[in-house]
């Protein structure tokens, strides 16, 4: 054991190099994939029939096939077509492949919770003349925002374990970090360590999303606000709020 | 290397693709789905049954496979386990992991069952295990059935991370006629049109499942 700790101090430097890869992949990831949810969310749900057929087209693509075919999608196939701009490095590969597969799940999250919000809303924004792009940003998105933060906090998780197979496209992530580990100490020692990393990283990620729902729901009067919520004392509901 | 696209690839390909798609990918995703369909409610009804600090260990331990990624539990596994086939390992790894997510849908399944109908079995002084076996998990399971097939999905979509340890799944059978040929295009669009062709559909049956479900109860 005491050895692993020497290894492990000795390995620091490379565990925090792919803690790092990883890091920088996830938020990555995303950030594209949150701004896709939004576009192909809004898109899906239009009115016209073009357009939210192409939207379909591509979430169904994305949702389809498996995230390993697009990362080498576009890690293998798109740099190869003798377009400059498409030849990428294996980071940015990583990060568009995350950014869509995810987008496009998230797309229908965003898609899901805009026609979850109720029907009177949509109809007295009207009565009161709001135009439409008025109407989205002031009435319908707050309110589907904080209907869509659970579920975008478990894609953010899944897009974080995702990143585990960015070895396969030669990129040192915490998953290669700790398989050198592995070489340098035993098997449940760096497992043990590279598993437990994950976890915290989830675990930020899930305080972080609860926060922003703690806080989207308090701007629609619901619930205490963040500040509130964050004082050492047993928490106050007021109005409803879910679990 | 060019681009463009060469049909001769396409058609040369397709036999050792399909190949890995029945022997690797359709078999994990069939054993993983009904390992992960039983264990998971198995687990769920053990937390519900345990005494406390075990339902609490048990709580943390689905929690912890459900947040680490299971490319990371597969390659653990494979070093433990050398002995074992792959293959084997990969279809437990697999089922395991889906069957903590499974538990989660239980749970709210087994939840969702009105308070009435636990009144009513207390009414008809029916035993423990015949209120759950005869009246809590049938209507539990049939409001978990979409849930189960979009998680079957998911699995089938996540079975090339086998790669990972070595088991020849169509990806890695894609990747190694791609390296003989130094192509790669074709391989991996035929592979990516076979996930869509097999998993579009069934998202659609499942869509339809949800529909009925949702409307017969």
């Amino acid at each position: 054991m005491s050895s692993d700790l020497s290894a492990l101090w000795t390995a620091i430097p490379q565990v925090l190099e792919g803690l790092g890869i990883t890091v920088v992949l996830t938020a990555g990831g995303a950030a594209l994939a949150f701004v896709i949810a939004i576009v192909f969310g809004l898109l899906a749900g239009s009115r016209a029939l073009l357009v939210r057929g192409f939207a379909r087209v591509v979430i169904e693509f994305f949702r389809g096939t498996s995230l390993v075919v697009q990362l080498f999608l576009f890690f293998f196939v798109l740099p190869r077509f003798g377009i400059p701009w498409l030849e990428w490095p294996p980071l940015v590969a990583g990060i568009l492949a995350f950014g869509f597969n995810y987008g496009a799940y998230g797309a229908e999250v965003v898609r899901g919770s805009i026609t979850a919000v109720p029907r009177g809303q949509w109809e007295a924004s009207t009565a009161l003349s709001f135009s439409p792009a008025h109407r989205m940003r002031r009435i319908i998105i707050p309110q589907a925002w904080a209907l869509m933060i659970p579920s975008l906090n478990n894609l953010l998780i899944q897009l974080l374990k995702g990143t585990a197979i960015v070895g396969f496209i030669t990129l040192f992530d915490l998953t290669v970090s700790i398989e050198k580990l592995r070489i340098a100490t035993d098997l449940f020692f760096a497992y043990s360590v590279g598993l437990l990393l994950y976890f915290v990283l989830a675990y930020i990620l899930t305080l972080g999303m609860n926060a922003l729902e703690v806080r989207a729901k308090h701007r629609l009067g619901q619930g205490e606000s963040l500040r509130d919520a964050l004082r050492f004392r047993s928490p106050v509901t007021r109005g409803r709020t879910a679990a | 290397m060019s681009g463009g696209w060469n049909w001769q690839h396409v058609w040369d390909s397709l036999p050792t693709l399909l190949e890995g798609f029945l022997t690797v990918t359709l078999l994990v995703t069939v054993v993983g789905s009904v390992i992960a369909a039983v264990l998971g409610l198995v687990l769920e009804l053990l937390r519900r049954s345990a005494p406390a600090p075990l339902a609490a260990l048990l709580t943390f331990v689905v929690n912890f496979i459900r947040m680490t990624p299971i490319v990371v539990q597969l390659m653990f596994a494979y070093f433990a386990l050398l002995a074992l086939d792959p293959l084997t390992i990969g279809i437990v790894v697999f089922g395991i992991h889906y069957a903590t997510y499974m538990a989660e849908v239980y749970r709210a399944g087994i939840d969702s069952v009105p308070q009435g109908q636990w009144e009513a079995t207390t009414a008809l002084s029916m035993s423990r295990g015949r209120t759950w076996r005869a009246v809590i998990v049938p209507q539990a399971v049939r409001a978990t059935l979409p849930s189960l097939g979009n998680y079957v999905i998911s699995m089938f979509k996540d079975t090339p991370f086998l790669i990972a340890i070595t088991v020849p799944d169509m990806i890695s059978n894609a990747l190694r006629y791609g390296g003989d040929h130094f192509r790669f295009t074709e391989v991996i669009v035929v592979a990516g049109v076979i996930f869509l062709i097999a998993s579009y559909p069934t998202s659609v049956l499942i869509r339809k499942l949800e529909q009925r479900i949702a409307f017969t109860t």
